[in-house]
């Protein structure tokens, strides 16, 4: 599918996709996290660019941080230590676990970009100061974002950039509840790379990039039974698309992602009525949250729940990467609300790479026979 | 009595009975609550207590309750159990062992009293969030959490004032759970006598920069207990105001906390629970006193940003700007100048897999030093209270290295 091409180079080719950008003129922003507000990025003319972190060699990062770091941060400081991200104009940090904290200092210290903040954001998420206090921060990183790139962010911009990110959002969305219902038109590894891309693509031109291939598959829905187990993917960032094929091959089709680069990512749309950044601050007061944020001890366990029911999945996998306290913490609990709600579920930690394929398999066939 | 058993009777601290007193009315006190009708709060290391004190509700830390665990090496058996609810090996050992007691009443003293609210400030880690969550879930009690911005360069005015707000969200919460109105003139009291018992913590971690220090850290780490868990209170004060004379004597006396003490050390990150004596022993072996350490210093270091005239206001900035919550440039500022204040010869870096927001970055502060004070600076790595994460011979090859070139070094 020639639409898909653009997505899934991005996705498979960041580097090389930022570094063509940059060439062009363009500042670009590196970030980690699905709480960076990345409208106001945009309303400032610098294209937002989510950092998956390298694999393989990250020895340069091994100096910073011991053994026991999570690959996603790991691979991000090795990456900016290289110069595999030159292109860079600087990065954001918006305030998520300890790990990432403390990657923020390191790279403050370690790296010579030339323009760096912190967004320290409200780690509860329910009540009206911390909704104040969100307003300030983004108000704040609006200004520092004004001084450091000289140039003007007005309201008109920021609804201009919001309106752009509500039809990306919406559109994703659409793309993710087509797959769900439709296993069939587009695979979920190319959803993956779809969701991937997005934070790699240039944000202009991606609402009719995705409108394109929404209309695509909108003529390919087919319906065609597909007799694989549903199965929804929960946990932080998948950077693994092997997965999707392998589960294929064991039976079964993730059919739905509760992930940074799944569901947290596009669920959620931003008033355009009224003050920008009060509006994009109460997107996060309303969106699911991450497990380094608080709304309520049950929330992200009932969500888990609807999602699965709304979505058909009959079994959830999931990916934690290893070393990850905020997740670690909820899985416990996460899965009990799966037990009780009768949906089986799988852990997979992921240290840098998937284990071996042998292996892998035969631990996915045996949960998928397990499933209803 | 042997000349031996004479020279370890004179180290010996004689505040250690009265520390031991004071900590065993506290849990009787707190495990009799039900029958009292006294309010328990459980609540972080760092959590603003003093409010607490003001409400007479009783503050009780699994942190605290954690160290205890390590000491009496109960921390793996309860660590495994934790991992058998599905809780990850690579998490904080404290919140791995209080979850697991909390689901078996085992542990030392038959475990901590149940609680009726959770207090959960973020000042430390985003561990105790998550921790904290998994409590508030079991016990199905309310639980409060005092979110304070992390200070990477700065505490710019936003954070203060929604620091600030969630001071009188506190109080309300407190009113609500406790039922009863909070009364600002002994918020004074409590506010002024948490300031006197900090700086007497200050004063006493101070006189180990005497030559030979007369306490060592792990003597901190001993003492630490109750600037923890019971400050604002007018016991803190008597008991560190006798152990600061306590320590006055021993430095006109010329005691030492270890005999013959030729290297001073620098112990930084939370101390190995199950491994003190063993350190301890094995430090005291090559003539190295640990004369100071970054962590029992946390409960003391926040005083410049408390207004003595209006506690209530200024612990706004005193709970958010604490040791862990600020940049990692910052805290090599405070190890550098420690090294200087107390004359060290080397630093112990404690790598403790339990908590991240204090040991990532470690090896960039480890080079700095190298680097500025031109001293060695080791790393043990640990879970502090799962002893099954330690390995001694590992770390005594180690010491016996890192004491060989101060050896070198210092002659
Ligand atoms: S994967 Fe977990 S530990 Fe790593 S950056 Fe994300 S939240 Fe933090
Ligand atoms: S992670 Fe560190 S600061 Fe947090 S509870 Fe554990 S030991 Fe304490």
């Amino acid at each position: 599918m020639e639409e898909l091409n653009d997505f899934t180079f991005a996705s498979d080719n960041p580097h090389q996709y930022a570094g063509a950008l940059k060439e062009q003129g363009r500042s670009i922003l590196g970030y980690l996290c699905s709480y960076t507000p990345e409208e106001i990025i945009h309303a400032a003319g610098i294209h937002p660019l989510r950092l998956f972190g390298k694999k393989g060699d990250t020895g340069l990062a091994d100096r910073h941080l011991q053994s026991y770091c999570c690959s996603l941060v790991r691979g991000a400081l090795a990456d900016a230590l290289k110069g595999n991200l030159d292109y860079l104009d600087g990065a954001v940090f918006p305030h998520t676990c300890d790990t990432i904290q403390r990657l923020s200092d390191i790279w403050r210290l370690n790296t010579r970009f030339r323009f760096f903040a912190d967004v320290v954001l409200p780690v509860k998420l329910n009540s009206p100061s911390a909704l104040r206090y969100l307003e300030d921060v983004l108000r704040k990183f609006r200004k520092d974002l004004e001084e450091g790139f000289r140039v003007k962010i007005t309201d008109e911009g920021l609804a201009r950039s919001i309106h752009t990110y509500n039809e990306v959002r919406t559109l994703l969305k659409g793309l993710s509840e087509t797959h769900a219902a439709h296993p069939g038109v587009l695979s979920a590894r190319d959803l993956h790379s779809v969701v991937k891309g997005s934070m790699v693509l240039d944000r202009n031109e991606l609402g009719p990039k995705l409108a394109r291939l929404a209309g695509v598959l909108e003529a390919k829905r087919s319906n065609e039974s597909n007799t694989r187990k549903r199965v929804m993917l929960a946990g932080s960032v998948c950077d693994h698309p092997d997965i999707y094929p392998m589960l294929e091959r064991s039976g079964a089709e993730v059919v739905w992602e509760d992930l940074c680069t799944g569901a947290r990512y596009f669920e959620g749309t931003i008033s355009e009525e009224g003050d920008p950044i009060a509006a994009i601050a109460k997107r996060y007061f309303e969106r699911i949250i991450c497990p380094a944020k608080h709304t309520s001890i049950t929330a992200r366990g009932e969500n888990l729940v609807k999602q699965a029911r709304e979505h058909g999945v009959q079994g959830v996998v999931f990916l934690l990467l290893k070393f990850c306290d905020p997740h670690g913490f909820d899985y416990p609990y996460l899965k009990e609300f799966l037990d009780e709600g009768g949906i089986p579920s799988m852990l997979l930690e992921i240290e840098e790479s998937l284990p071996a394929e042998g292996q892998l398999l035969t631990r996915f066939e045996t949960f998928v026979q397990m499933m209803e | 009595m042997s000349e031996a058993a004479q020279e370890k009777n004179k180290r010996k601290f004689r505040s250690a009975k009265r520390m031991r007193e004071i900590m065993t009315e506290y849990y009787i006190d707190a495990k009799s609550a039900g029958q009292t009708g006294k309010k328990v709060a459980w609540i972080t290391s760092g959590g603003p207590v003093e409010p607490l004190i003001v409400m007479d509700a009783i503050p009780v830390y699994p942190e605290n309750y954690g160290a205890m665990i390590g000491a009496s090496h109960m921390g793996g058996d309860l660590c495994e159990k934790a991992e058998a609810l599905g809780y990850s090996t690579d998490l904080c050992s404290y919140a791995r062992a209080d979850i697991a007691c909390a689901r078996e009443d085992g542990g030392p003293i038959g475990g901590l009293p149940r609680p009726d609210m959770l207090i959960c400030c973020n000042n430390i880690c985003g561990t105790v969030l998550k921790w904290y969550e998994v409590q508030a879930r079991y016990f199905g009690v309310p639980l409060f959490i005092f979110d304070t911005p992390f200070c990477h360069t700065e505490f710019p005015d936003v954070a203060r004032k929604y620091v600030r707000s969630q001071l009188d969200e506190y109080v309300s919460f407190l009113e609500q759970t406790c039922k009863k109105d909070f009364d600002m003139n002994r918020s004074m009291e409590v506010g002024r006598l948490s300031l006197e018992g900090q700086r007497l913590w200050q004063a006493v971690l101070d006189t180990a920069a005497r030559r030979p220090a007369p306490m060592t850290a792990f003597d901190a780490f001993f003492f630490l207990a109750l600037i923890v868990t019971l400050r604002g209170t007018q016991t803190v004060v008597d008991f560190y105001q006798e152990l600061l004379s306590e320590m006055k004597e021993r430095i006109e006396q010329g005691i030492g906390a270890i005999e013959n003490e030729r290297y001073r050390i620098l112990w930084d990150n939370l101390p190995i629970w199950y491994r003190l004596k063993w350190l301890s022993d094995t430090f005291a072996s090559h003539g190295a006193s640990l004369v100071a350490d970054t962590y029992t210093t946390a409960w003391c270091g926040s005083m410049k940003y408390i207004d003595e005239n209006n506690f209530f206001d200024s612990m706004a900035e005193a709970y958010t700007r604490i040791y862990l919550n600020i940049g990692i440039d910052e805290m090599e500022k405070s190890i550098l100048s420690m090294i200087d204040k107390y004359e060290v010869d080397g630093v112990v870096m404690h790598s403790n897999r339990s908590c991240k927001p204090y040991s990532f970055g470690q090896y960039d502060i480890q080079r700095a030093i190298q680097e500025r004070k031109g001293i060695p600076c080791m790393m043990l790595e640990s879970h502090m209270t799962d002893e099954r994460s330690f390995s001694q011979s590992q770390a005594q090859t180690r010491i016996d290295a890192f004491m060989e070139m101060i050896r070198q070094q210092k002659g």
